[in-house]
């Protein structure tokens, strides 16, 4: 039932830092988290770690388990031979501030660069009338549990600090998406989705869907439909006309 | 040298200390009041264990029946409270917990629909008709997202009038608050540390809103993240206002029994609400034989009655594995006692052979999610084995109901810190809405405190001296390991002070608790100040010890049981005790003193919205005659 396993984590601060060692207790049904917590209590008490739930439902824990993004909460040890040494390393795209804990302020940054919620100034709380079907689109992207591993995970950024100020990733450009098809949204989306957010520099690798925790098809319902939009209103010649038209008059 | 003088310092109006449901509500209103407002969490903005909620918010909007209105909730939350619910709160909630979920709604939450495009609601444990709004079973997901939101949207505000995002709200997060300050009696400020890097920050503000939730964390089995310390049912002791209903602690019936890992962490009670149904190792289904004679004519007496009433609620009484939480969970009890419990030591949650799996995935995507990744269990294809876990406390800060306020001058409390609403057992959904409807009066209470202030009460230097010595010591001593001390508090609390308590028990649980205070004072933390565990935990020790005996003492002296406080030794409900509330409070730090008070009585409007009969269940023969006085005028 309960084995020795072997570890290698990632400890430092100030950004220097290295891979130590650690020989840990692992039982029946654990989870990495379980390990990390094993160690603090027992072999390194300030190892830093971020977590809050412990059920994949917060999105704190998130790290790179063998070089891929995870929450450590939801990796079981089962998933590992018991000969195996498992690597934790701390998510590479954001700056470590210790151990296993990222600044990720980048996010809550571009989140307050998206335009909130804007419903039509003369429906009143209580008057809101939606279809599910119509609200199902905007729910699947709103299982988001801001883990930010597919920005992480994103290659636009990933080893690209220069991309970082104009592009918001994916987990907030399927928030624009997420508001664009909010049935009671008349905020227009789509120009900044493309000219403030950085729509243009996600070419559909996948990556983000795959390392998904909640299984949201980020690229496929929320990025592609998103660009659609924004390419059908760039050469679509009516929308082109309607546009200057009204820059004409205003 | 870093000192009391050269500590990082803020002014505000109004500090929020915890960004759940109930603080971010606070917040919001407290910035769309005018006031200049600071959010402190220990976590990361939008982590909050508001996000753990499944269910739903009960709110009686009648979109799936139209029967339901403010009065049948507000009599549902006082049945489940076993009538020990400020009645008041209970009052306010039922009436304006619409208003809060339609607000949320105009804020950008995406609830499920009915067929005619309004927010749908679902059956929960304990409401007379379907009540909960819900996405799903990620409602508190939903919730604390469209907050967050909404914070954000008002920073946007501020942007474009001041050019400043944090003007007037701002989120210090991975920021924990270890002292409240005062200036005489009034609250002057807050004393805390970054996480982040160990430094130490002050707070400059006349008003303070708690909304830090829960204390699970002083158990092994809980529900509750390792933020759930009872930080401010701590701090607001320790600042000199009182604590009720403290014994009055909830065992979800249905936690995760397997792995040992994740036992504890919640299976939705929407999954009896949907039809799941619970079931021993015989195949029985107990709960049949657990019906209280409270609930008699409430209930279905036959598996028959119980599952027509999923479709046919006029004509059929709710099966009983919907009874109010703190029966179920003694029923749990009490199965597994009996050796007829499941493999893993819980009993069998069945949704399986209730919908088909398609129905499960959709309804119940949370908890299919969860099973399969952590328990390697289908639900749609087998039962889930389920157990009772401590999930949320109904004691909490003794308030005024409509504005939140405290004993102290200036401290306000929202949210499960609070005490009161909920009685001695909290219906399921009324957290969430619990959560809006007194978040936004804590935040315009605090916001008509500080209108009201005469002058601004002062941070006394000396003050914010002893609080950074006390923060920084266990960081300088060589001492005990503080996760053991942790770990031998958890296992007191689970084994002597659990869901049924022994006083000879509770007693030794008291002696415990005594050796570990002078345990706390001498744990060491190794490592520095930066995002360091051990030295937050270290921290957190002093609140989980301070709670634990609250605990402990209001429940040696309740010789009765009732909702989340079942004795052994008495185990009826007693009308005298019904009355009272136990008021914990403490002088220094050092000693809880708990002291009985009278309930103030019901009002006349509102107790006449019950029947005689059920009122003579509960009431002593004295309030009897005073209600049939009240009935004939």
């Amino acid at each position: 039932m309960s084995y020795k396993a072997k570890f290698k984590v990632w400890r430092g601060e100030g950004g220097e830092g290295r891979l130590e060692d650690f020989t840990v207790e692992v039982n029946e049904g654990e989870v990495v988290l379980d390990i990390i917590h094993r160690l603090q209590a027992t072999q390194a008490p300030d190892l830093a770690v971020r977590w809050n739930c412990k059920a994949g439902k917060c999105g704190s824990c998130s790290m790179e388990i063998n070089g891929k993004p995870r929450l450590g909460c939801m990796t079981r040890m089962s998933t590992f031979e018991e000969d195996e040494t498992i690597t934790v390393t701390p998510m590479r795209t954001f700056p470590v501030i210790k151990d296993l804990v990222t600044d990720v302020s980048y996010n809550y940054q571009k989140a307050r660069e998206v335009p909130s919620f804007t419903p039509p100034a003369d429906v009143r709380p209580g008057e809101f009338r939606m279809k599910q079907v119509d609200v199902e689109r905007s729910q699947e992207f709103r299982k988001c549990i801001e883990c930010f591993m597919c920005n992480n995970i994103c290659h636009v950024i990933r080893d690209h600090e220069e991309n970082k100020p104009a592009f918001s990733g994916p987990r907030f450009l399927m928030r624009i998406a997420e508001l664009d098809m909010h049935p009671y949204d008349v905020a227009d989306r789509q120009e900044t989705a493309q000219e403030e957010h950085g729509l243009g520099y996600c070419n559909i690798t996948k990556c983000c869907t795959e390392v998904c925790p909640e299984h949201i098809k980020i690229t496929d319902n929320a990025l592609i439909p998103m660009k659609e939009r924004v390419v059908d209103r760039k050469y679509d010649p009516l929308v082109w006309l309607g546009n200057k038209i009204f820059k004409r008059t205003s | 040298m870093e000192n009391s003088i050269n500590t990082e310092r803020h002014e505000y109006d109004v500090v929020v200390i915890g960004a759940g449901g109930a603080g971010l509500r606070a917040a919001i209103e407290a910035r769309q009041q005018g006031k200049r407002t600071a959010i402190v969490c220990k976590s990361l903005f939008g982590k909050a264990h508001t996000v753990m909620a499944e269910g739903g918010a009960a709110a009686a909007m009648g979109n799936v029946n139209p029967d339901d209105n403010w009065m049948v909730h507000f009599r549902d939350t006082m049945r489940g409270g076993k009538f020990l619910n400020n009645w008041r709160m209970a009052e306010l909630h039922a009436k304006e917990a619409p208003d809060r979920v339609w607000e949320l709604e105009a804020w950008g939450a995406l609830f499920d629909r009915t067929k005619d495009g309004k927010i749908s609601q679902r059956n929960f444990g304990g409401h007379e008709y379907p009540r909960l709004a819900h996405v799903g079973d990620r409602t508190g997901l939903e919730m604390i997202r469209t907050l967050q939101q909404r914070v954000v949207a008002l920073q946007q505000e501020d942007y474009e009038t001041h050019g400043d995002y944090e003007a007037y709200i701002k989120v210090f997060a991975e920021c924990t608050v270890t002292r409240l300050l005062k200036d005489g009696d009034a609250i002057s400020g807050a004393f805390g540390y970054w996480r982040e890097t160990g430094n130490f920050i002050l707070f400059d503000a006349p008003a303070i809103v708690l909304a830090t939730g829960g204390i699970g964390k002083s158990y092994v089995v809980t529900s509750n993240s390792w933020e759930y310390t009872g930080d401010g049912h701590a701090l607001a002791l320790l600042a000199g206002a009182n604590l009720i209903n403290m014994e009055f602690i909830q065992f979800h019936p249905t936690g995760m029994v397997w792995p040992p890992s994740v036992r504890g962490i919640l299976v939705t009670e929407s999954v009896r609400g949907d039809g799941g149904v619970l079931r021993n190792s015989e195949g029985k289904r107990f709960m049949f034989d657990y019906v209280p004679d409270v609930f008699k004519d409430k209930y279905a007496t036959s598996e028959e009655e119980g599952d027509r009433w999923y479709t046919d609620q006029a004509n059929n009484r709710r099966p009983p594995e919907l009874l109010p939480r703190d029966e179920v969970a003694r029923a749990i009890n009490a199965e597994v006692k009996a050796g007829r419990g499941s493999p893993q030591g819980g009993v069998f949650l069945d949704v399986s052979t209730r919908l088909p799996a398609e129905e499960i995935k959709k309804r119940l995507p949370s908890m299919h999610h969860q099973f399969k990744e952590l328990a390697d269990v289908d639900i749609t294809a087998e039962p889930m084995q389920v157990g009772p876990t401590c999930h949320y406390i109904m004691g909490g800060v003794e308030v005024d109901a409509d504005t939140g306020a405290a004993a102290v001058p200036g401290l306000f409390a929202a949210g499960e810190v609070s005490g009161g609403m909920h009685g001695s057992n909290r219906l399921g959904g009324n957290s969430l809405s619990d959560l809006l409807v007194f978040g936004r009066r804590a935040g315009a209470g605090a916001a008509a405190y500080v209108d009201g202030l005469a002058a601004r009460p002062k941070v006394a230097d000396d003050a914010v001296e002893a609080a950074r010595e006390e923060a920084i010591a266990p960081l300088g001593r060589s001492g005990e390991n503080p996760y053991e001390v942790h770990h031998e508090l958890q296992r007191t609390m689970n084994d002597l002070v659990g869901i049924i308590r022994k006083p000879g028990e509770v007693a030794e649980a008291l002696q415990v608790v005594e050796k570990l205070k002078e345990r706390v004072a001498l744990v060491g933390a190794a490592g520095s100040r930066v995002y360091n565990p051990g030295w937050h935990l270290a921290i957190d020790l002093r609140n989980m010890v301070l709670v634990s005996e609250c605990v402990a003492r209001a429940a040696l002296l309740r010789e009765e049981s009732r909702g989340g406080h079942t004795r052994d030794d008495f185990p009826g409900m007693n009308p005298e005790w019904r009355r009272k509330l136990l008021v914990c409070s403490t002088e220094g730090g050092s000693a809880v003193r708990v002291e009985e008070k009278i309930q103030p009585r019901m009002r006349d409007d509102l107790i006449s919205l019950f029947e005689r009969e059920e009122l003579s269940k509960y009431l002593t023969d004295e309030e009897m005659t005073e209600f049939d006085g009240i009935a004939k005028s």
